[in-house]
């Protein structure tokens, strides 16, 4: 069913003043064609010639590759100054020729490529970062008034958006915060017993997990799940509605972008990132309690009760107080990476990149500084 | 001038257990400006679909030339499909790419061209659509109708035998409408190709349709074939000429309405 191609070629024929170019052939996208710039070169400096011709009675089929390779001939005779006589051409390229002609390109508008000095990029990073913390400072400001609205009951946001929020990032993460916190209970607990049973102290690895998850791991590794789950649904989701011009139109119709779909997120992962908390504490203790178990003379109630011995409430709620905190940095950084999102599709992936990368930043210097305080403190 | 280009064979979609349309059965013609219309959400756009490969059909089959669409393997419908560009409602240019990259990925994907020629073909076709020197310009840096010509360079990109639009004037001034329309035409004139056009837009359909089929919600089928005028001039159908007369013809005198058509335009 496939015609072979003919082969293409392109002559010149000089008579007189008169340039005629001769085409033959087949010129399609796959089909091999002449070098132009041994032709071109044939025009010497082209001063002897007035005008350009054209010959196609052997042209056999064409597509855009022939008009590329006429559009570049004929921009080159015009610089030589020979005058081209597109009449000679077949009707089907005089009309794409003078398609091509008839919008010119404007002036300015195509665009050089400058080459930055390093210094320039240097300085264009840090006043990127210092918008970068304007935003952020503006964000909790605006957050802030947000969170006192609700307090004096003047907040406008739905309250199915709210339940469905606390829906969305507690019971349905508990899958995950199971896998997650038994599994760092475990490792924990094979860490520790390796240095116990030297002294034949298995029985403090009950100790080691239950301070560590309680305190630590527990908040931690919750945090950073949510992060990952929720933190980027939150920038997604807000991503989106910028893209669409979602959040153009509730300021249209008078709502607060900031209170109608920030506050509802903002309040849900703070509701529900303690209680979270609590339960990885708990799924990382019987994680514990499964590799002591198992492995080492101790019964399960003696682990329990050694459990509930080694660990106080005191320990307890530095755990779930931190977690809260990290709770409110992940739906902090979340909804201002969705809110900042600019307004393509690229855009949406960079914010909830972002989100979850400023979130564990947040995160992990949040953590620590607490962790210092509460030595200092001696909590 | 008049060989088949495309045919629809008793064709019937659904989304699921829905059925949007039934018993479709037309041809479109090498060299036509086929424009599918209907009322919003009769079902023109997943027409469209069936089409372009993107939805199979519940029943019947679509045929580029002799061969069939839905048949086929995977392999022969791509390179069936090949021979077709798409211009999608917003343009669908990615919006992580410059304009050259999103006209340049069919051409570095499909063919063996050097970057050389591709960037020429490239500036060729963004300037055959009016954008000259854009080239480095990110999507959402243009307007809406400066994206539904870039979106057309890409379309164009492998110079397709058969372009697909969807609707492309919605969103557009009348002038800019008018001026896509009159590129739609001279593209079809000098290159060739087949058209295919869903819209609703009255002013597009007289003024460069040159063949037409009728979608009807209510009946889930086409209930009208004819070239665009001709359907104006001489069907009896109340629900096309309602259509085609912007309501007007509520009214029952029939030959007053023809009238107002006639002034529409």
């Amino acid at each position: 069913m496939a015609v072979d191609n003919r082969p293409s070629n392109i002559t010149l024929n000089c008579k007189a003043h008169l340039l005629e170019v001769v085409i033959v052939g087949d010129w399609l996208l796959d089909s091999q064609i002449p070098d132009l710039d041994l032709v071109l070169a044939q025009f010497g400096d082209g001063t002897q010639f007035k005008q350009l011709v054209f010959s196609t009675e052997s042209l056999g089929r064409w597509d855009s590759l022939l008009m590329t390779e006429l559009i570049k001939l004929i921009t080159y005779s015009e610089e030589k100054g020979i005058s081209v006589d597109t009449k000679t051409l077949p009707s089907g390229i005089q009309g794409l020729l003078s398609l091509v002609s008839a919008v010119p390109e404007r002036a300015g508008v195509r665009r050089q490529s400058i080459d930055v000095p390093w210094l320039e990029v240097v300085g264009n990073s840090g006043l990127r970062l210092q918008s970068d913390v304007n935003a952020l400072i503006v964000f909790i400001g605006n957050l802030t008034l947000s969170v006192s609205a609700f307090f004096r009951g003047k907040a406008h946001f739905r309250w199915v958006d709210l339940w469905r929020n606390i829906q969305d990032c507690g019971p349905s993460a508990l899958p995950i915060i199971t896998l997650i916190s038994l599994l760092v209970g475990l490792i924990l607990a094979f860490v520790g017993s390796v240095q116990l049973s030297l002294f034949g102290a298995q029985l403090y690895i009950a100790d080691l997990v239950g301070l560590g998850m309680s305190r630590e791991m527990g908040g931690l590794m919750t945090a950073v799940i949510m992060s990952g789950r929720t933190g980027a649904a939150y920038a997604a989701q807000l991503g989106t509605m910028q893209v669409n011009n979602e959040i153009d139109a509730l300021e249209t119709m008078g709502f607060n972008p900031m209170e109608f779909l920030v506050l509802p997120r903002v309040l849900a992962l703070i509701f529900v990132m303690p209680l979270l908390c609590l339960y990885a504490d708990l799924m990382g203790i019987i994680g514990g309690a499964l590799v002591t178990v198992s492995f080492f003379e101790v019964s399960f109630v003696e682990y329990i009760n050694r459990t509930i011995n080694a660990i106080h409430m005191l320990d307890l709620s530095v755990g779930v107080f931190k977690c809260a905190v990290f709770g409110v940095l992940i739906a902090l950084s979340g909804c201002m990476r969705g809110m900042q999102c600019g307004r393509s599709a690229s855009e949406v992936g960079d914010a909830t990149t972002s989100a979850v990368v400023t979130g564990i930043v947040f995160i992990v210097i949040a953590d620590s500084l607490m962790t210092i305080i509460c030595n200092r403190l001696g909590i | 001038m008049s060989s088949p280009c495309l045919s629809i064979k008793n064709m019937t979609m659904a989304y699921g257990n829905f059925i949007i349309q039934r018993d479709l059965d037309f041809t479109i013609n090498r060299g036509d400006i086929f424009v599918i219309m209907g009322a919003s959400g009769c079902g023109k756009s997943t027409l469209l679909m069936h089409l372009i490969g993107l939805h199979r059909p519940m029943s019947g089959d679509v045929f580029y030339g002799e061969e069939s669409l839905w048949q086929a393997d995977y392999k022969t419908r791509q390179r069936l499909l090949r021979q077709t560009g798409v211009l999608f409602q917003s343009g669908a240019l990615l919006s992580s790419m410059t304009l050259a990259e999103n006209v340049a990925l069919p051409l570095t994907e499909h063919t063996r061209l050097g970057a050389q020629r591709i960037r020429q073909l490239v500036s060729y076709k963004l300037a055959l659509v009016g954008l000259a020197g854009f080239e480095d310009y990110y999507p959402a840096e243009l307007s809406g109708g400066m994206q539904k010509r870039a979106g057309l360079a890409r379309a164009m990109a492998l110079d397709p035998k058969i372009l697909f639009f969807d609707e492309p004037s919605a969103g557009l001034d009348p002038v800019s409408a008018k001026l896509l329309d009159d590129l739609i035409r001279s593209l079809r004139d000098h290159l060739g190709a087949t058209i295919v056009i869903v819209t609703h837009e009255l002013a597009s359909i007289f003024a460069i349709g040159t063949y037409s089929v009728f979608l009807d919600m209510e009946t889930k089928t086409m209930i009208a074939s004819g070239p665009p005028k001709q359907l104006l001039a001489e069907s009896r159908d109340p629900k096309v000429l309602r259509f085609l007369t912007r309501g007007a013809s509520e009214s029952s005198n029939i030959s007053a309405i023809k009238r107002q058509g006639h002034e529409i335009l």
